[in-house]
């Protein structure tokens, strides 16, 4: 029984899950980091208008 | 830790992983001899158990962190709990479905109803609820409690899933450090693997922890955000 196509599916399907994941990781981590950015800018003009009042 | 010397320590991990990913590739594709009873199959075993062994880490850290949790009432170890949660769990995925492609040619069936694979397959439902769960509480210190608790239970599954091999008659091929069952030319393909496996949990967990830190500050700025309202 050739055994090959098992082989090369069982590591191709590791580096498919590792790849999604990390995928995942860094589409995450950019989007908070743009959540941060975006909440950051409020609260900072919020602070500004206050200032001037 | 600083910032700087976290970043660092990130970069040397991913530095050590680049050339450790192919030297496991290479010494379990290549390295490793042929096994006579299932030939060139017999590889997929590398990968497997070490995914398993850093699968079973990443829970034994969620354990942990939920006792410290639970002890100390500090945000980091639910964060870090979390993480190695969905690390575990990313792990037993791997495991799941290598082992079933190997069990394909090897016992012509994809799944079997034995102990350790319903087992594995219990484990993975159980941290997979736990992530689950987490999404349906919205206090945050109620939803870390609730996970801690529900992480310290789940684990109970964990050595049952080690020890299945040893207590019940099984299909899976039973521990073939301590039996003997693999032969010393085959052992430097395997250590080197569960090594990089183990190195790689490290990487992701700290990237992960990085994530929900980053998202518990995003918490806060929007509760400053909105009691400044």
């Amino acid at each position: 029984m050739n055994t090959m196509p098992y082989l090369f599916s069982a590591y191709l399907a590791i580096w498919i899950i590792l790849a999604i994941y990390l995928y995942s990781l860094w589409s995450r981590e950019k989007t908070l980091r743009e959540e941060v950015e975006r909440l950051k800018e409020r609260l900072e003009s919020r602070q500004a208008s206050a200032d001037h009042r | 830790m600083s910032r700087k010397i976290r970043s660092r320590f990130d970069t040397v991990l991913a530095i050590i992983l680049i050339p450790g990913m192919a030297l496991a590739l290479y010494m379990a594709l290549i390295q490793a001899p042929r096994e006579s009873t299932m030939g060139d199959l017999q590889r997929i075993f590398y990968f497997h158990v070490a995914a398993a062994i850093a699968g079973m880490t990443a829970f034994a850290i969620n354990f942990i962190c939920s006792i410290a949790y639970i002890a100390r009432r500090n945000r980091r170890w639910d964060s870090l709990a979390l993480s190695a949660a969905e690390l575990g769990v990313v792990y037993l995925m791997i495991v799941l479905i290598t082992g079933p492609i190997w069990a394909k040619p090897a016992w012509f069936v994809w799944w079997t109803w034995s102990p350790r694979l319903t087992l594995s397959l219990v484990l993975c439902l159980l941290y997979i609820s736990y992530l689950l769960i987490r999404n349906y509480i919205e206090d945050p210190e109620k939803r870390a409690l609730v996970s801690a608790a529900f992480g310290i239970i789940a684990f109970a599954d964990t050595p049952l899933v080690w020890f299945s091999i040893r207590w019940w008659r099984d299909h899976h091929p039973g521990p073939m450090l301590e039996t003997g069952g693999l032969a010393p030319s085959m052992r430097p393909a395997f250590y080197v693997c569960v090594a990089v496996f183990q190195v790689l949990m490290v990487f992701l967990l700290r990237r992960r922890y990085c994530l929900e830190t980053m998202r518990g500050d995003m918490e806060l700025l929007e509760r400053q955000s909105d009691a400044s309202r």
